[in-house]
């Protein structure tokens, strides 16, 4: 279940504040995106988008770790 | 598309496939619960690569699968009324009731709209205040928040033309259920990475500690689910039952807070009937006495619907792992994803239609 | 194990569904049981164009209805759509299109500027290919009837002497091409729609594809079959390819072309780019050996730029499908069940 699809924070707007927006490029397809619950996203963020609602921040850093153990495991052949 | 494809590297998936042949020495059953995750393994054919003694068993994770005939069957009542607007996920429109689905709805005239949000629904229902617009809110707990979100928009903007037919399902319930079957084979699980995403990874250490089981938070890329399986294995070989995050680039510990917040205030747990599964205890949610008036089944009161057994569709028996899709007699001949007999069959991601889709008639993929 | 007895499933549906349009299974069940029978013809349908012979003439003809929505499209409109689909029809039998017919439903209430926007965007389409309209018909329908404007086409090319193309002719062995990226009309009319909307650069890859048959033909590649991708993508017409002639193909999913943003869009709505419809688009089946002179000809074509050899033609498991996913396991590809949906799950 839960198709959710990580993409690029490009602008956020907050004049709404309940209903705070996100333009997210997935790669050359833009969609406004609920933000009220990634309260700390900033522009330039990657978020998971699930039904139309970024549900987490993307860590970078985790991404990036867990990249580097596949490389590894590829690596230990 | 970035931190999707790098997740999606043949040479890696292959080389863990080997970690994992060289790490199994005895048989292992391990479920995932989750739709999307299907989807992956049939569709990139990651069972195929695993070694014959890690068995993958796909398990209740498509809210699609698990909407009982009951629920679509009321949507479906809804849906013909003519001042109402219904909008769905696509996902829904297919599924079959006791007789219909919402696709014939709209043959015979019924306003029946496809969205991506929920709060595309609401849009509508702003835009159209002579409609009554219904939101068919089905999911687990990924999806549950955007459904409490339109409905706390709804009341903050007093939109009154709105409301939701509610049928939203919890994953460690499903899980006690399955575990404490008497002909549960189950020795381990995937975790449904999107559903962890929101609830955090708390609710899933007391199912460790009781059944003994491990349990891994897993994404939904073939690298995810591959490296999900060699956890999950690995675990099982050290005798080890605990709770791992394979996932950590979405899921945190404590999951989302502001989006359980917001599932606290605008739904409260009921005890949910699952196709094929029976009455689950505590595991749906409904609207909360406060958004009571949002609740489609109130605005709209139906006669009870006469109950309908599944009789004959296998569901049940897949959906809990227990059979696979080409087990069922009318697996490709009476039910097809063209003319299906339920709801595994009609969604994209359900263990019958990934089987149809992707293996075809045989069991293996063609050379 | 339980007793399973099955209820009677939902088979017979009463009504028509839009899935019965969507150029998959149901769709093609609906041909092959009710309305090919019915018209007494069940080998119809099997060529983009049906071949005449009439005194030593040989004439492709073909028929094409259009209710796309929205009429006017980022990339083209339905005008656009309705002669290159017609002249792509033909193209797929090596014919030179030489006529058209052009019948317009109008809905009561449509703007006049609407209509003289599509004619015109008709005759531009219809000059640049080189074909003429002459004949047609005009009707108007009720307001709430016809989406604004359905366009029905019909046209005859004439078919070059011993050039007879279709899936009886492929062979085993065959290469597969596929001439440029694949889902870009399908993505970019979905994202005007309603309730899906998002942003894009994409747009529909509407064209005429009779120059580049022609050239491909003049550079002497000795061309199996051609089939335009329309509704259904890719997946539909190997799959039917397959079926009619009885061979089996394998393809490789690396190597099949579909651009970043396409992509995004099927990844973001859960939907399989191999289904997305595409307006511009063709498969060819030529020998192995003359695959890589088919490619050099299509890429001196600036609508052959992106086109790449896919796939092969083999004999076994007739009539099935298979993909070479790119983690290296086989599975099979079918035809879209009915709509594509998106789906959230």
């Amino acid at each position: 279940m839960c198709l959710a699809v990580p993409g690029a924070i490009r602008a956020i707007d907050t004049s709404d504040p309940d209903n705070p927006l996100g333009r997210i490029d997935f790669g050359g397809v833009l969609r406004e995106v609920c933000l009220a619950y990634v309260p700390e996203a900033r522009i330039g963020d990657y978020v998971i988008v699930h039904a139309g609602f970024a549900i987490s921040v993307l860590d970078e850093e985790e991404a990036a770790a867990a990249l580097a153990d596949f490389r590894a495991m590829d690596e230990v052949r | 598309m970035k931190y999707v494809e790098e997740f999606r590297d043949g040479d890696a998936v292959r080389a863990y496939a080997e970690q994992i042949r060289a790490l199994v020495t005895r048989p292992w059953q391990i479920m995932e619960i989750c739709g999307g995750q299907t989807h992956t393994i049939v569709k990139y054919g990651i069972d195929e690569l695993l070694p014959p003694e890690v068995t993958l068993v796909h398990g209740p994770g498509c809210p699609v699968c698990v909407t009982p005939i009951a629920a679509i069957d009321r949507a479906l009542a809804i849906a013909a009324r003519p001042e109402v607007t219904f909008c769905s996920f696509g996902d829904m429109l297919r599924v079959p009731g006791s007789r219909k689905n919402l696709q014939m709805i709209r043959a015979e005239g019924g306003d029946v709209r496809m969205v991506y949000s929920p709060l595309d629904a609401l849009a509508i229902a702003e835009a159209n205040p002579q409609r009554e617009v219904v939101f068919f809110a089905i999911g687990f707990e990924t999806t549950a928040p955007t459904a409490a979100m339109a409905a706390w928009q709804a009341r903050r903007r007093g939109i009154r033309n709105f409301s939701l037919l509610v049928s939203q399902v919890r994953v460690p319930p499903a899980i006690e259920a399955l575990m404490d079957a008497p002909d549960n084979r189950i020795q381990g699980f995937l975790a449904a990475g999107h559903v962890c995403t929101i609830m955090g990874t708390d609710e899933y250490l007391p199912l460790a500690a009781r059944y003994r089981i491990p349990l891994v938070v897993t994404g939904f890329e073939p690298l995810d689910l591959m490296q999900g399986i060699h956890r999950c294995v690995k675990q099982l070989e050290e005798g080890r039952h605990e709770v791992e995050n394979q996932y950590a680039r979405s899921v945190r510990p404590e999951g989302n807070p502001a989006a359980k917040r917001m599932l606290g205030e605008v739904f409260h747990v009921v005890d949910r009937e699952w196709r094929g599964l029976g009455v689950i205890p505590s595991s749906g949610l409904a609207l909360a006495d406060a958004y009571a008036d949002l609740d489609a089944e109130r605005r709209f009161p139906m006669d009870a619907l006469p109950a309908t057994d599944d009789h004959g569709c296998m569901s049940g028996l897949v959906l809990r792992g227990v059979a696979k899709p080409r087990e069922c007699p009318a697996f490709g001949t009476r039910c097809t994803p063209e003319h299906p007999l339920g709801a595994t069959m009609v969604s994209s991601e359900g263990a019958c239609a990934a089987y149809f889709s992707y293996r075809g008639l045989n069991q293996k993929a063609p050379a | 194990m339980t007793d399973i007895s099955c209820p009677l499933p939902i088979t017979d549906y009463p009504n028509v569904l839009l899935a019965h349009g969507g150029g998959g299974r149901l769709m093609h069940e609906m041909l092959m049981r009710r309305v090919l029978p019915a018209l007494g013809t069940p080998d119809a349908g099997q060529t983009d164009a049906a071949l005449l012979e009439l005194g030593g003439a040989r004439l492709a003809f073909t028929t094409d209805a259009y209710v796309v929505k929205p009429l006017f499209f980022p990339g083209g409109d339905i005008g656009r759509l309705a002669v290159s689909g017609t002249v792509n029809d033909l193209a797929m039998m090596g014919a030179t299109p030489l006529a058209l017919s052009l019948s317009l439903i109008l809905e009561e209430g449509l703007p006049f500027e609407t209509l003289d926007r599509v004619l015109a965007s008709v005759r531009a389409t219809a000059d640049a290919a080189g074909v003429k309209i002459v004949t047609g018909d005009t009707k108007v329908v009720d307001r709430g009837k016809a989406d604004g404007l359905y366009i029905n086409t019909a046209g005859i090319g004439a078919v070059p002497a011993g050039l007879t193309l279709g899936p009886d002719h492929v062979r085993s062995g065959d290469a597969v091409i596929v001439s440029g990226d694949l889902g870009r009309h399908g993505i970019a009319v979905l994202a005007e729609r309603e309730g899906i909307g998002f942003e894009t650069t994409i747009e529909s890859d509407v064209a005429c594809l009779h120059r580049l048959v022609a050239q491909l033909l003049a550079a002497g590649i000795e061309i199996h079959c051609l089939r335009d991708l329309t509704r259904g993508g890719l997946a539909s017409a190997m799959v039917e390819i397959a079926g009619a002639s009885r061979l089996g193909i394998t393809l490789e999913e690396k190597a099949i072309p579909v651009s970043a943003p396409v992509d995004a869009a099927c990844e973001l709505l859960g939907l399989d780019p191999l289904h997305v419809a595409n307006e511009g688009r063709m498969v060819l089946f030529c020998p192995e050996a003359q695959a890589a002179a088919a490619l050099e000809c299509l890429h001196a074509d600036p609508l052959g730029a992106g086109a790449a050899r896919i796939g092969r033609v083999h004999a076994e498991s007739p009539g099935r499908v298979a993909l070479q996913t790119r983690i290296g396991v086989s599975r099979a590809l079918d035809m879209l069940s009915g709509e594509q949906l998106p789906r959230i799950c």
